[in-house]
């Protein structure tokens, strides 16, 4: 598995103009806010529109100007673990969690796994509203992933988290970097966070990938 | 005190009968209404909307009367029903449940927009990129979040036209047994002599059904609320 991405894009007078590729394992997105980052990610999502370019994942294409593909979100299994959890707040913990697994297709992870895995054995019949910041977010990413994406895109998933929690998320997260053999594209600015999780990073700056990053 | 003529029973029954009917048919296009108005900008929208909340502001007797043009045995929707259909509803109690309906509709759409355009489009946004798509997300993710404002439009809707009046008067007339719901009965006793006895009951009746309605929609709507809402 492999991720490709081309594109350019203009929110009035900013101009986003990247092209990088990713390999399975986790790769960072890293730069200040407003560089783009998530721009980037809503590209790969399906939810923002380039105005040229490619992005194809394992040799499938999700979008191509030139060939006039632009297939919908939930098209294109691309798992996508949001900075706010949005657990769904009117289902139990469970049903967040297999809502995306009994859509899947072509399925790769197990339930039984995942809940270990993520830890969330004692939390399936929990309401969100009674989980913390952490639990909630350790649901999304359970949720994302039992989807089977092909791609994973993290955004930030430890900004709104207070420093006890975030050193309670990241444990997991790097079990998930050893486990999956899929690329998961990691934004953060937060420069620790990219030292403790991997060694590949992309810098961002400005809406252009930055020629080395440190 | 309680013990009501056959007469009174059958504007209770009547009225019963056009509220749930109206509440029911208004639903799908009340819902679908609320959710182009939350959801989409458009050339002439705020036309649409005045359309809808005409009848709040109009007076009944002219939502009646414009009801009757249209709908009249000899308006264009009226002659084009029956003859295609063979459906007649002026002076029947199913025009009754029209002029309800129409009345009821800017309070359903009211409640049911307010609510959602509560819901967070970044749970809609969440269930596209799980594999869900339009559809499955409406109804996984959409209706049930706006379920509380749902219910609220309901019961509005139910209570307006359980007792709507002035509308329903102009369009179907007063004929007992077919369009003299439980408003017009009261207007009527209230019109000959000693029909203050039936007005009254048939008034604390009201009063009754109103509250159980009230009440039940809070019940209902807490038990939503707490199930959806995060805390």
């Amino acid at each position: 598995m492999s991720f490709d991405i081309d594109v350019e894009a203009r929110r009035g007078d900013f101009t986003l103009k990247v092209a990088f590729q990713a390999t399975p394992g986790l790769t960072a997105l890293f730069g200040p806010s407003g560089a783009g980052k998530t721009s980037i990610l809503h590209m790969i999502a399906g939810v923002m529109k380039p105005a040229r370019g490619r992005i194809a994942v394992d040799g499938q294409v999700l979008f191509d100007s030139a060939a006039g593909i632009n297939l919908k979100p939930e098209d294109r299994r691309v798992g996508y673990i949001f900075q706010d959890a949005r657990v769904f707040p009117h289902m139990s913990v469970q049903e967040n969690l297999l809502y995306g697994y009994k859509l899947a297709a072509a399925r790769y992870a197990a339930p039984d796994h995942i809940i270990d895995l993520l830890g969330l054995a004692r939390l399936l019949g929990r309401r969100p509203a009674s989980l913390s910041g952490g639990e909630q977010q350790r649901v999304a990413i359970g949720r994302a992933i039992l989807a089977s994406p092909r791609l994973l895109l993290m955004d930030e998933p430890l900004a709104s988290l207070d420093d006890g929690r975030k050193q309670e998320i990241l444990p997991y997260i790097e079990r998930l970097r050893d486990e999956l053999k899929i690329p998961i594209l990691y934004v953060t600015h937060a420069r620790a966070e990219v030292d403790r999780l991997t060694a590949v990073v992309i810098g961002i700056e400005n809406g252009h990938v930055t020629p080395r990053a440190g | 005190m309680f013990d009501l003529s056959p007469a009174e029973w059958e504007a209770v029954r009547l009225s019963l009968k056009v509220g749930l009917w109206s509440t029911l048919l208004s639903l799908p296009p009340g819902f679908f209404l609320a959710y182009v108005l939350a959801r989409f900008q458009f050339p002439l929208k705020s036309l649409l909307s005045g359309l809808i909340y005409l009848p709040l502001v109009l007076p009944p007797v002219v939502t009646g009367f414009i009801l009757l043009l249209l709908f009249g045995t000899r308006g264009p929707i009226g002659q084009f029903l029956e003859q295609v259909f063979g459906i007649v509803i002026a002076f029947r109690w199913t025009g009754a449940a029209l002029a309800a309906a129409v009345m009821g509709l800017p309070l359903m759409v009211r409640a049911m927009r307010l609510s959602i355009e509560a819901v967070d489009t970044r749970f809609e946004l969440a269930a596209r990129t799980l594999g869900a798509g339009w559809w499955r997300t409406f109804f996984t993710v959409t209706l049930p979040l706006s379920l509380p404002g749902v219910i609220a439009g309901a019961v509005l809707s139910f209570a307006k036209s359980f007792g709507e009046f002035g509308a329903t008067i102009t369009f179907v007339s007063n004929i007992p047994g077919e369009t003299q719901t439980l408003p017009i009965a009261i207007y009527s006793f209230l019109q000959s002599p000693g029909g203050e006895g039936p007005a009254i009951r048939l008034a604390i009746l009201s009063i009754v059904v109103s509250m159980v309605a009230i009440i039940g929609s809070e019940w209902l709507e807490r038990r939503v609320v707490t199930r959806v809402r995060p805390t």
